[in-house]
């Protein structure tokens, strides 16, 4: 009998092309997502004269650049114009095929990639960006590469890389009402840290993973590279295969029964070692929000914010100190009492129909204090919360209802949250200058970004559900 | 590529946690060519203090530090976002190493790639290195990648490295060139995963 393996061994094995003595494996990649800020990588191509290897397994996505607002005009800034149109012509002249700025599915790459069904169980994936761990969720070897990388890519369709260790973090019991898939993230990273995965692959399993939807798997693997984990991964099970039958790419009829055939193998043996374990009671979990400038300064919402004159360690007194300056944060203050001067839901985190429906459902019949944006993950997102009249709540409610892009997670397009300001976001990262230089970051679920808003201050949004439709 | 085997130089201090690839090179420059000029723009908003003046207290931002080629750093040093961009600004203001008690993945692998040196130590050694740089700016450290030492004066230590990063760096490799090599592998592996898995390819509508 063969060793029992893990599902990250057997995705592992199932790509590798050759290894050399000193372990490096070149790997096989089988889709290859591509964005406007690939473009280091196109020249780099360009320069040797090479051509894209594989067009047909490449998909290029506008998405970091995109406008969110007035998409019928041209594009008003003319460096950020010149990156949406340098990458369409990019696309097509190695006949890449491209969700650009005016296709109905254009959106932000990690929701379009599932939501199209180029994203399946057992596929290697790669993009140039950290967050492509979010298709993991799918059983998928997803993982975020370098300029470099993606220019090898585009040039050979392989990877050279060395094997990474394994961790498992299982999550048991059931999740209470109003705790979303980005409260077991935030906990899950500030118990091991924002390195705490570092060098490792991680799969989640457990009772509390097997009852999340698609669209929390996906925010939980989206959130793994900010533990340091290369990659997230879920085993494929019948809510996987339930969320991609029919869609555009995936395989149908006989074809779609085979796969599912297949993918139903993608699981780690009972016996399967992992390097490490980590264990988190899901019924223990309660709604968090991040209060520093690591994505792991996460507490639960009824907690204060640290003192830095009670940490033992003067470099951990010394962070915290700096954090809560730059936070504008007084140390020990009630979490609760922190206003917020603006709101943010989007990203390829928490922008997808659940998480839009998870805010509305708060922010119904209620009105936001402070100003917001609604940017939904992708246009088709749009269309469809729009036809579910999600949209009238976000406007009504007092936010703007935007198009779909990368948008102020980010920045880079211009939205961006004006220095010294507080903004409560559904986004992944609360690094410094992150949505714009000076602006102060928290993160925290669709659910408590509504929260949030109607409160004007950080909020518990449990109470805010009593009664309600969820 | 250009090979790394031995460098000495000067060093500069920045003991700073989680310095993460936003504060190695904000978003708003992503879009410049490299071309541009990167380096100078290297830590740009994390140098400056909420009234926009260089902060006084980091040393990076010391005439005694200008010409440092190696860096410092604090532990998850280039966590965060895959932007090569920060190993760009790195390396075009000068610098070929870091050195870390750990690194952001992605950050190790681009820094690889672009000829810049990532050696791991433990965080007392940097501690005691960054206090012998701080007390005298002149002193030069000297990195042994062949033999994984860091060494200045009488002080030393050994520092770890991935022995793939180890071979890639010291020989200079190309990985582009090296892949070509496997050419024969790669078309054999594609004809016979195109069988095993026929669901793989993207089905047209
Ligand atoms: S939404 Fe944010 S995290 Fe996601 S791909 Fe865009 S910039 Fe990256």
């Amino acid at each position: 009998m063969s060793e029992p393996q893990t599902l990250i061994d057997k995705l592992w094995s199932a790509h590798e092309i050759v290894r050399r003595d000193d372990g490096a494996a070149l790997l096989w990649v089988d889709r290859h997502y591509v964005h406007e800020g690939s473009f280091h990588a196109f020249s780099q191509m360009k320069t040797r004269g090479r051509a894209v290897a594989e067009p047909q397994l490449t998909f290029g996505v506008a998405d970091h650049y995109v406008p969110t607002r007035g998409r019928g005009n041209d594009i008003a800034n003319p460096e950020i114009a010149a990156m949406v149109r340098n990458f369409e012509a990019n696309a097509a002249e190695n006949h890449i095929t491209l969700f650009g700025l005016r296709d109905p599915r254009q959106g932000i790459v990690h929701v379009v990639g599932p939501e199209q069904g180029l994203t399946l169980p057992g596929l290697l994936i790669v993009c140039g960006d950290s967050h492509t761990s979010t298709h993991g969720a799918f059983g998928a070897y997803a993982f975020g590469i370098g300029a470099s990388e993606v220019a090898h890519v585009l040039m050979t369709q392989t990877l050279w890389q060395k094997r990474p260790k394994r961790m498992r973090i299982v999550v048991d019991g059931t999740a209470a009402p109003g705790i979303a898939s980005k409260d077991i993230a935030l906990a899950t990273i500030a118990h091991i840290g924002a390195d705490g995965a570092q060098g490792h692959a991680i799969e989640f399993a457990g009772k509390a993973i097997r009852a999340l939807t698609m669209e929390g798997r996906m925010t939980l693997c989206n959130m793994s590279i900010e533990a340091g984990g290369r990659c997230g991964v879920v085993a494929p099970d019948a809510t996987t295969f339930a969320y991609l039958n029919a869609r555009p790419y995936v395989p149908k009829g006989a074809d779609f029964d085979r796969a599912v055939e297949a993918w139903s193998k993608l699981a780690s043996d009972d016996d399967a070692v992992f390097d490490r374990e980590v264990r988190l009671d899901a019924s223990a979990i309660v709604p968090i929000v991040t209060w520093g400038t690591t994505p792991d300064d996460a507490l639960p919402v009824d907690a204060r914010a640290p003192d830095p004159s009670r940490e033992t360690d003067s470099m951990r007194a010394n962070y915290v100190r700096e954090a809560l300056d730059y936070m504008g944060i007084a140390p020990g203050t009630k979490l609760t009492d922190i206003t917020v001067d603006r709101v943010f839901i989007g990203s390829c985190t928490n922008a997808r129909i659940e998480d839009l429906r998870a805010a509305a459902a708060v922010l119904a019949g209620r009105v936001s204090k402070v100003p917001g944006l609604v940017s939904p993950g992708s246009s088709t997102i749009k269309r469809q919360a729009e036809a579910e009249g999600l949209d009238r709540i976000f406007r009504d409610a007092g936010l703007e209802w935007a198009d779909s892009g990368c948008s102020m997670c980010v920045g880079i397009n211009g939205d961006l949250v004006p220095s010294g300001e507080r903004c409560a976001s559904t986004t992944n990262r609360n690094f410094r200058g992150r949505q714009g230089p000076g602006a102060r970051t928290h993160l925290m679920s669709p659910a408590m970004v509504a929260a949030a808003a109607v409160s004007g201050h950080l909020a518990d949004v449990r109470p805010l559900l009593a009664g309600r439709k969820l | 590529m250009e090979k790394f085997i031995r460098l000495t130089a000067k060093a500069c201090p920045l003991m700073i946690p989680n310095l993460n690839t936003d504060q190695i090179l904000p978003a708003r420059y992503l879009k410049w060519p490299r071309s541009k000029g990167l380096g100078a723009v290297l830590f740009h908003d994390f140098r400056l203090d909420a009234e926009g003046r260089q902060r006084a207290d980091i040393p990076f931002n010391q005439d005694a530090h200008r010409d440092a080629r190696i860096l410092l750093a604090g532990r998850n040093f280039g966590g965060g976002s895959s932007r090569e961009a920060a190993v760009y600004a790195l390396y075009d203001h000068g610098f070929r190493c870091v050195i870390a008690p750990s690194f952001g993945d992605i950050f190790a692998q681009n820094a690889v790639k672009n000829g810049l040196l990532t050696a791991v130590a433990t965080e007392a050694e940097i501690a005691e290195l960054a206090a012998a740089i701080s007390a005298d700016p002149a002193q030069t450290i000297d990195v042994d990648l062949e033999r994984q030492t860091i060494s200045s004066g009488t002080w030393n230590c050994t520092f770890m490295i991935d022995p793939i990063s180890r071979n890639q760096l010291l020989n200079g490799w190309d990985d582009v060139d090296l892949t070509d090599s496997y050419r024969e592998q790669v078309t054999a592996f594609r004809a016979k995963d195109k069988a095993a898995r026929p669901w793989v390819a993207p089905k047209t509508m």
